[in-house]
């Protein structure tokens, strides 16, 4: 796949850097719900960073992104301000939707970032949608649809690829496969040969990889996007991750053996990452630097989210429709 | 002043706001072929098949994606066939649809006019003949709209394309041959105003979609026969409703019966009772009354269908009992 012995520091040091952003903004989010900050639930993605950063990091700006209720690191990757996040994380003045949504509907249309969704599966049919009016529109932006392994059982999975297939439309539809749908292990519960198996039925280009080694990542995306953007049709990316934490953030995941999440972290995305860039002969002084320059990053995120205002609550009455009714006398 | 069906009008109106704007196209199944009750006869023709889109029976990616696309800088006009098949779609329409402005605090307006034919049909059971309005009244973040004539059918599908809501758009399959004038110039239609279809001063019948059309024949019976003189009003727009003009007309007349198709248990009929209650009950010479379908499902012999409609004899008895 990749010529590690060439591998452009620059760039992955890049994509190393939006995974450390993407673990500390999560850690910050869990430490905030420890304090009783975070006020619902969150749902982490740690672990899972590679697939955001690698796929992320080939998008243009104007592009467009869909994510899902774990979809901290797809929006931090795609260019949303941390403090606003982590504002809306804690319900407060300044967070991107303005304390209405939470971490589940977080969203940052500046940014091309439709949001997460409560529901899952359920962007899969909006990222088609907002590819069929890139299609009317005929500009040359394309739309990233994540979603995890416990969405390709659901049925808008079926209409969105086949919609999407059958119009053309531009779209990289990511599976990432953490192992669990909810607290269930998906293959137990999940017919056929996988992910990929079912996209490439419907005539669409699927690759399935290791969503755990950032080069690979990168690289897979890059060639995929780089087809839907040129042909105008729709490819799929499943990639293998783990969900080091659990469901939610409050969830202490019980339902799988300690040995499991001990192996798993030896494959943290992180970390190997981290060996890729020291093999390539970054050195531990560029990584010191970075971290801390993270760690503060979040800190300041930390501090301004806590000390921010809450909504007035004037606020819950609006953004609902412009429609009224005369006025009774 | 045309005359035309109002079938057609909803044609007409799709084709004047298409013709004005390039972001506006519709999806649905069978749509280059008219649509399953003839109301999009022409338009593949005229916009082509980018902005007249057929699409597969997938209800939840018609709905799904016009939602998306309804985000991304167009205004589409989703066909549903079936009110009833709109059920399929309901995650998009009432999860998605109504609550994406609200819930990324108004990064973003849903522009979407979802059109479901309602209404009982010649026979069809079940399954293709429920009038569902109330349960779209229900959900915050929709707007309700119920055409009972061409004219109106015209004006306010104009109107519910332009508006930047999403807008629940129910046309009643018994009015697709219905013939009236539409005029050329007409006012736009401003949403959430009722029509005043009749004027009277004994018993105000508040109505929408096909019943107003049965309300208005037993009101000329009514005054036929000297037992009422009533003042119709075809609510037209469901949410937000014109609370103002029934207040105003049952101050005035001292009685109300709302009519509609559907159930009256948990009705949208049961919202204008409560209100009328709440705010004019020393106005009221008579009890708020209700009238509509039993809670029982649409049969498909006509025997067991006529008794789920709103016939002449029950509209009478109701008009009879509420001067009583």
């Amino acid at each position: 796949m990749s010529n590690r012995g060439n591998l452009d520091r620059n760039r992955f040091l890049a994509y190393h850097r939006e995974m450390l952003r993407i673990r500390a903004l999560e850690e910050t989010a869990l430490e905030g719900l420890k304090q009783g900050l975070v006020l619902g639930a969150i749902h982490p993605s740690i672990g899972q960073e590679a697939i955001a950063a690698g796929v992320a990091g080939q998008l243009r700006r104007d592009d467009i992104l869909l994510s899902t209720h774990r979809g901290h690191g797809h929006t931090l990757a795609k260019g949303a301000d941390p403090e606003a996040m982590m504002r809306e994380l804690f319900g407060r003045q300044g967070g991107n939707c303005g304390g209405k949504g939470g971490s589940m509907h977080i969203a940052d249309f500046s940014v091309g970032m439709l949001g997460a969704n409560g529901v899952v599966g359920a962007n899969i049919v909006i990222a088609t949608g907002a590819a069929h009016a890139i299609r009317l529109h005929g500009d040359d932006r394309i739309v990233a649809c994540f979603f995890g392994d416990g969405a390709i059982n659901r049925g808008p999975f079926l209409e969105g690829l086949n919609w999407a297939a059958a119009f053309d439309l531009p779209v990289l539809f990511i599976c990432e496969d953490n192992g669990f749908a909810a607290t269930t292990r998906s293959a137990d519960l999940t017919a056929g040969p996988g992910p990929a198996a079912r996209a490439a039925s419907f005539g669409m280009d699927a690759e399935s990889i290791d969503g755990n080694d950032i080069t690979i990542v990168a690289e897979t995306a890059e060639s995929l996007i780089d087809r839907v953007r040129r042909n105008r049709k729709p490819a799929f990316l499943h990639a293998r991750t783990y969900r080091l934490t659990g469901h939610t953030g409050a969830d202490p995941a019980t339902y799988r053996p300690a040995t499991e999440v001990e192996q798993a972290w030896q494959n943290d995305p992180i970390a190997r990452s981290r060996a890729l860039l020291v093999a390539a002969g970054v050195e531990t002084e560029v990584f010191d630097t970075m971290e801390r320059a993270v760690a503060a990053e979040m800190k300041q995120v930390f501090e301004a989210a806590r000390n921010a205002p809450w909504p007035d609550p004037a606020e819950g009455l609006t953004d609902v429709l412009d429609a009224r009714a005369p006025e009774v006398a | 002043m045309a005359e035309m069906t109002y079938a057609a009008a909803g044609a007409a109106a799709l084709s004047e706001t298409m013709e004005a704007d390039r972001t506006v196209w519709a999806l649905g199944e069978d749509l280059g072929r008219g649509g399953v009750f003839g109301q999009y006869a022409g338009l593949e023709a005229r916009f082509g098949a980018e902005r007249i889109v057929s699409t597969p029976i997938s209800e939840a990616a018609i709905m799904g994606v016009g939602v998306g696309a309804a985000m991304t800088g167009t205004r589409p006009v989703v066909e549903m066939r079936f009110a009833d098949f709109a059920l399929c779609a309901t995650d998009e329409l009432i999860n998605q649809a109504a609550k994406a402005r609200f819930m990324f605090g108004g990064q973003t307006r849903v522009p979407l006019t979802v059109r479901m034919p309602v209404g009982m049909w010649r026979s069809s059971a079940a399954q293709h003949s429920q009038s569902l309005e109330a349960l779209y009244t229900h959900i915050p973040g929709l707007v309700v709209m119920m055409p009972a004539t061409p004219a109106d059918n015209h004006a306010m599908l104009k109107a519910a394309i332009l508006s930047d809501d999403p807008v629940v758009y129910l046309e009643h399959k018994n009015l697709w041959p219905l013939s009236g004038e539409v005029p050329d110039d007409a006012a736009p239609y401003r949403i959430g105003t009722a029509g005043v279809a009749r004027q009277g001063s004994d018993l105000t019948i508040v109505t929408w979609s096909a019943t107003l059309h049965d309300i208005l024949a037993a009101a000329g019976r009514a005054a036929q026969a000297g037992v009422a003189d009533i003042e119709v009003l075809d609510l037209r727009t469901l949410w937000p409703w014109d609370k103002a003009c029934v207040l105003q007309s049952v101050r005035r007349t001292g009685r109300l019966l709302i009519a509609h198709e559907a159930v009256v248990v948990g009705g949208f009929g049961a919202e204008v009772a409560a209100t009328v209650a709440e705010e004019l009950h020393s106005d009221l010479k008579a009890p708020v009354r209700r009238i509509g379908a039993p809670k029982l499902p649409i049969g498909y012999a006509p025997t067991l269908e006529n008794e789920i409609r709103l016939g002449p004899d029950r509209l009478d008895a109701a008009i009879a009992r509420m001067m009583s």
